[in-house]
């Protein structure tokens, strides 16, 4: 047999039908579903008399829209938001898929549900209207975002129309530094490609610094690869994986859980499996990094400074002229001199247990800057309760951060955590796009350890001197 | 999806290059749960002023162009972000053909699979086309997709050029799903194995 990577082999395990032109019908494993993206694909389905052909593999959570505030089950402000979060549990239950309402303690950002209540499984296929889909990869699962024609497309069929990506492999040798995190790893491979550097593959990402990561942090790996333009990110199932998985609601049990792990344990790329592109950056070489313009690749180690457009090239150019401009930043100044107002902790980035015990682990017994205004939003309700479980919540409350409920809240602002024009926020999300967190609104990416020194010191800190 | 039928209908002319779908649809629109209803907000911000009244210098907002169901368009059509919204919003106006000399790969897919027809022209044959629609109320093409041909109000005779298996799809008013479930046995049968091989799922 010739030699394969994991996504072909996960690929040809979920192929329905090929046509002579290689378009195939991939078969999806698990279709996640939120708010924002569905409705026009369940209205459809109406006006065509169509059902759900597999509801048990259907999974809905309302998380885009959601306040983040007390009270929400009950009444949420902003009328077109609570349309769209009724017509989802309209939707969940006239066409009878899993559910999870704001009213559910396993309520949350739809893909730290996933995960968490064991829907995502090694080998798997798992698609969702939403391009941060690429989370679920951690597991060694190919998941990627689709558009609401798609949505309907999956609804009705449980299938999606596909051509096969190319591969290209990532490679993260060695150790990572105090103070280097997932976060980290992931804007600088992002930083070294470019956002259009995966545009037309699937990414594999491996070695030991990967290997060593718990599953939070590779599920914050793959969330961001997208950002660097794949299709989705993978990561090779391990004792790791299968060590989170065993025993979530949904995972397989006794002998099927045998004969699962079976099949897990074959989920790899082989020794000689031909790669497309491969890229490899030391574990050593990675420092804590933070971005200073308006696209992921925009990033740089805090120890550095705000580049000037004369350092780049082509288009470029242009693009860090008008993003030094919107960020209101001058060539040359230290990037650990500039000053935060705002501090965000959450999103499917970085809303995980883990992520909060790495903040928390900064902030202990400290406060955060007169004036800041710093938030964190649980990525679900379970890592919210665990969280106030450990003792976690009442360090962030201390510190003085408010202690929200679980949504995407500030990530993309279309619920009313927003930032207001001219504002610049310390953020964990995934995006640093003009007006992503509001309009006129300033972002920065980093790592939820930075986002906490930053809200300490009230400006962008290497998280390395607080430690 | 409804069949693509041979029509003649009223042709707006929007000279304009870059019709990009922010402005064939704003964002603000996105919050919707439908696909219908968009049609009132399609080119908002040309189409209305800040208090919503309309502004009567835009075309689809004269008279004798309220009920235009062609589009004849500058270069690069339907750019810009992704939104199935775009699509949406000009079907439910009751735009049926876009004309132009290119349109944006996205978008340009995204109409076959809302029962839209986008024609692509060389530049000639648009100005041609162009100067019909600026007729006002004599402003009448017929499109006959199964002919591949636009005829204008005088008998002149435009051919055009589509992808044979899109032109099958809106002629029969197929969508990927219809298709899809012509598969069905297929689907079936990978369903039966899995259920063996992964059983877990
Ligand atoms: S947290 Fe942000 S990136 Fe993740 S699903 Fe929500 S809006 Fe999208």
């Amino acid at each position: 047999m010739s030699p394969k990577t994991l996504y072909d082999k996960i690929w040809d395990a979920h192929v329905a039908h090929e046509a002579e032109d290689g378009t195939c019908l991939l078969y999806i494993d698990r279709h996640l579903v939120h708010e924002v993206t569905s409705p026009q694909a369940f209205e459809g389905l109406r006006m065509t008399g169509r059902k759900v052909r597999a509801p048990e593999k259907t999974i809905a959570v309302p998380d885009h829209n959601v306040p983040t505030t007390a009270g929400r089950d009950t009444h949420i402000d902003n009328e077109e938001s609570r349309i769209q979060v009724e017509a989802l549990d309209k939707n969940a239950k006239d066409f009878g898929v899993h559910y999870y309402p704001v009213s559910d303690i396993r309520q949350g950002i739809v893909h730290i549900v996933g995960p968490e209540q064991g829907w995502t499984l090694p080998g798997m296929t798992v698609v969702c209207g939403d391009s941060h889909t690429a989370t679920h990869g951690a597991f060694g699962s190919l998941a990627h975002g689709i558009g609401t024609s798609e949505v309907e497309h999956v609804l009705a069929t449980q299938t999606l129309i596909q051509k096969k990506s190319k591969n290209m492999k990532v490679e993260i040798t060695g150790t990572l530094a105090p103070g280097v995190t997932a976060k980290d790893i992931t804007l600088a491979v992002i930083g070294e490609t470019g956002t259009a550097g995966g545009t037309g593959y699937v990414i594999e990402y491996c070695g030991e610094a990967i290997r060593g990561l718990s599953m939070e942090g590779r599920m914050t790996v793959c969330n961001m690869a997208i950002e660097g333009g794949a299709r989705a990110g993978l990561i090779a199932p391990d004792e790791t994986t299968f060590e989170y998985v065993k025993g979530r609601p949904h995972a397989p049990k006794g002998a099927q859980w045998e004969a699962a792990l079976n099949w897990w344990k074959t989920l790899y790329s082989d020794d000689d499996a031909q790669w497309d592109k491969v890229i490899t950056i030391r574990g050593e070489d990675i420092a804590p990094v933070v971005t200073w313009g308006t696209s992921p690749e925009d990033v740089l180690p805090i120890s550095g400074v705000v580049p000037a457009p004369e350092d780049f090239e082509g288009g470029k150019v242009d693009a860090a002229r008008r993003a030094l401009d919107y960020m209101d930043l001058k060539p040359g100044m230290p990037l650990s001199e500039i000053e935060i107002d705002t501090v965000f902790i959450g999103s499917c980035t970085n809303g995980r247990i883990e992520d909060l015990r790495a903040a928390a682990a900064i902030l202990k017994g400290k406060k955060i800057k007169d004036g800041m205004r710093a938030m964190v939003v649980p990525g679900s309700g379970l890592v919210r309760a665990q969280a106030e479980e450990e003792g976690i919540a009442d360090i962030f409350k201390d510190a003085g951060f408010e202690w929200r409920l679980a949504g995407c809240s500030m990530c993309l602002a279309m619920n009313p955590d927003q930032l207001q024009p001219g504002e610049r926020c310390a953020a964990t999300s995934n995006r640093n796009f003009e007006g992503r967190q509001g309009r006129g609104g300033r972002t920065h990416l980093l790592s939820p350890a930075m986002a906490a020194a930053a809200a300490v010191t009230g400006k962008l800190t290497d998280v390395r001197e607080l430690m | 999806m409804d069949k693509f039928e041979t029509f003649t209908g009223i042709a707006a002319p929007m000279p304009l290059v870059n019709i990009d779908t922010d402005m064939i649809i704003p964002k603000q629109f996105l919050k919707t749960i439908k696909r219908s209803g968009l049609g009132v907000h399609a080119f908002d911000e040309m189409r209305y002023d800040a208090e919503g009244n309309e502004n009567p210098d835009f075309v689809l907002n004269k008279p004798q162009y309220r009920e235009s169901q062609i589009i004849v368009a500058g270069d690069n059509f339907g750019c810009g972000s992704s939104r199935e919204h775009a699509p949406w919003a000009l079907a439910d106006f009751g735009i049926k053909v876009v004309v132009s000399t290119s349109f944006a790969d996205i978008f340009f897919n995204n109409c076959f699979k809302n029962g839209m027809l986008p024609i692509i022209l060389p530049q000639d044959q648009v100005d041609l086309l162009m100067a019909e629609a600026e007729k006002g109320e004599n402003a009448r093409l017929s499109v006959d997709l199964e002919n591949q041909q636009i005829t204008t109000s005088d008998g002149t005779v435009i051919s055009f050029d589509v992808d044979a298996f899109k032109k099958h799809c809106l002629l029969n008013g197929l969508d990927d799903i219809g298709l899809t479930m012509e598969k069905e046995a297929s689907i079936s049968a990978y369903e039966a194995q899995a259920a063996q091989s992964r059983p877990w799922v």
